[in-house]
């Protein structure tokens, strides 16, 4: 992990309320792992005292840029927003620990996503396509408005599209698409609300499967304790979502 | 410039220190820069057995602030003693110790183990931890307790007591001298005030916990407010605390009475920012007219008799 003020070099709104912005700097010729995130400051002064833990979308070493998707959610995300090509951002990151891309031994990977969960699966779907990995996306959004990156996923494999009011692509949830499809993988990788996470993981608990959880983060280093998950089996009992994750092994944290 | 401060068992070599909880107990921190540039250290609170803290959401941003309720997660003291403590000897930083409890027995055997502990030089008592059920607050809320479990730490202590004051009383003074009346070598103010936010979309407290303690740089005036009133009836030395993110927030501590000043919420905006005051500190001293550290200890006070009648 590095700490450094990174430039903006693109900002598009590319859904509703859904910002993809991509920077320039050397954090990008550290490893980065996809389900790694970026700690971001907000504004300057007092006003946000709290960083903005956000996932990494894309890295390009050629080019040195890092890309994130972020939702504007509050205060804090629109004033992220706010921040123009030319701007920098002060980042600490790669931070936490991402699937663990070079480890794996797989053919077939299902990746589950819902909303801004989305993102970090578009940058795994890319690291495992390059491996040769066969890629199966599963998206879920709100509706037809929230819906993003689908050309981009569907240049890297298989694509169904789920959405809660059928505006776009199947009508319901990411699981109505496992069950109907009958998909066939070796490994899954999920990221999006706690909600969606456990649906997956129960339906899939047959699986070895990674997960990806969000949560709201204090020092984003491991230092403070505000996000923890229970894990029964580790050494304390417990671990770090910030250090120890945001990826972890399905079975490896009980979701709260 | 010369920063040192002197404290009982705290030979610091500026007045700057991480507060308690935010700075766990240092290795993540030591990734980013040298320990030995600060003052000193306050580890993370310390019970008699692990503690995994309440649930999730445990932090919420509030207005130049924010809410915690972690609860005082914790590995006990004995794992602290044999897996952490170790990893600070490596530093010529005094570290003190954050104990905290839910009864005086509890309070009085982490103090004990801990203070025998070579890398220890101060405990800092925990009577004002807001979040969690027993125990903690309600020390730190009744002079009669917080005289009887200082005293009975005092005791049993190998090293100087510190104990941490609630905000969340009508008269912080009276808990402070309670505490100079159990034998405290010293006081450290102010804790988290305790507070809430709803949210709107789904009408619940935005923290698993609902209440939380509230930090930064909204609580900085209540806090220079407080030490200011706890100098005016003690002695004792104090390490202020509350909102602090500038060499200038450290300077105006100082005046109000403060003879060191600890860094909470500011190191998660700003992970470096205690080396940076520490950097910048110099030469705010000398803008105001000060030739080191020590000389701007109470020098807030030098008007107070005259304020004070106008309010």
């Amino acid at each position: 992990m590095i700490h450094e003020q990174l430039k903006i070099i693109s900002k598009q709104l590319i859904a509703k309320d859904t910002v993809e912005m991509t920077f320039r700097g050397r954090m990008a010729q550290e490893k980065i792992l996809p389900g790694q995130f970026l700690h971001l400051l907000v504004g300057e002064g007092t006003n946000h005292m709290l960083r903005r833990p956000i996932s990494i979308a894309g890295v390009d070493r050629q080019a040195s840029t890092i890309t994130i998707i972020f939702k504007l959610l509050g205060e804090g995300t629109n004033t992220l927003a706010k921040a123009a090509p030319g701007d920098q951002l002060d980042a600490l990151g790669p931070c936490g620990q991402g699937y663990p891309v070079d480890d794996l031994q797989l053919e077939k990977a299902l990746l589950v996503g819902g909303g801004i969960g989305v993102p970090p699966l578009y940058y795994l779907a890319q690291c495992l396509k390059r491996k040769g990995v066969h890629v199966t996306m599963v998206a879920g959004f709100q509706n037809k408005a929230q819906v993003f990156y689908e050309n981009q996923f569907r240049l890297l494999g298989n694509y169904y599209l789920a959405t809660d009011d059928g505006s776009a692509g199947e009508k319901g949830f990411v699981t109505d698409i496992i069950n109907a499809e009958k998909l066939d993988f070796d490994q899954y990788f999920t990221c999006g609300p706690t909600g969606m996470l456990k649906a997956v993981s129960t339906q899939l608990s047959n699986q070895e499967g990674f997960i990806s959880i969000e949560q709201r983060m204090g020092c984003g280093i491991g230092a403070c304790f505000a996000c923890v998950v229970p894990a029964p089996d580790s050494a304390n009992g417990y671990k770090k979502i910030c250090k120890d994750g945001p990826v972890f092994r399905a079975k490896e944290v009980v979701l709260t | 410039m010369n920063l040192a401060v002197q404290l009982p068992g705290l030979t610091m070599k500026n007045p700057i220190l991480p507060a308690s909880g935010c700075f766990g107990f240092g290795k993540e921190y030591a990734e980013l820069y040298d320990l030995n540039l600060l003052g000193a250290i306050t580890i993370k609170a310390a019970t008699g057995t692990a503690r995994y803290g309440n649930a999730t959401p445990r932090v919420a941003e509030t207005d130049a602030g924010m809410l915690n309720a972690i609860g005082l997660q914790n590995p006990g003291v004995n794992q602290i003693m044999e897996q952490e403590l170790p990893f600070l000897a490596n530093y010529d930083t005094p570290i003190m110790a954050n104990v905290a409890g839910s009864t005086i027995e509890e309070y009085v055997e982490v103090a004990q183990k801990i203070s025998r502990h070579p890398v220890i030089k101060a405990i800092e008592l925990n009577i004002s931890c807001p979040n969690v059920k027993e125990g903690g607050v309600q020390f730190g809320t009744d002079p009669a307790l917080a005289q009887t479990v200082t005293a009975a730490v005092k005791e049993v202590s190998t090293v100087p007591v510190y104990v941490k004051l609630s905000p969340n009383v009508t008269d912080i003074t009276a808990i402070a001298s309670a505490a100079e009346a159990g034998g405290a070598d010293g006081l450290s103010l102010i804790n988290t005030l305790t507070g809430m936010q709803i949210n709107l979309a789904n009408r619940r407290p935005l923290l698993a916990n609902k209440i939380g303690g509230l930090s930064g740089p909204a609580v900085k005036p209540v806090a220079i407010r407080m030490v200011y009133q706890v100098r005016q009836v003690t002695d004792l030395p104090i390490i202020g605390m509350g909102g602090v993110r500038t060499a200038e927030d450290v300077l105006e501590f100082l005046l109000a009475g403060a003879s060191a000043v600890a860094v909470g919420t500011a190191n998660f905006q700003h992970p470096f920012v205690c080396p940076e005051i520490i950097q910048q500190l110099p030469a705010v001293l000398e803008k105001y007219g000060f030739a080191n550290a020590v000389e701007a200890i109470g020098k807030g006070h030098e008007h107070a008799n005259t304020h004070l009648s106008r309010t």
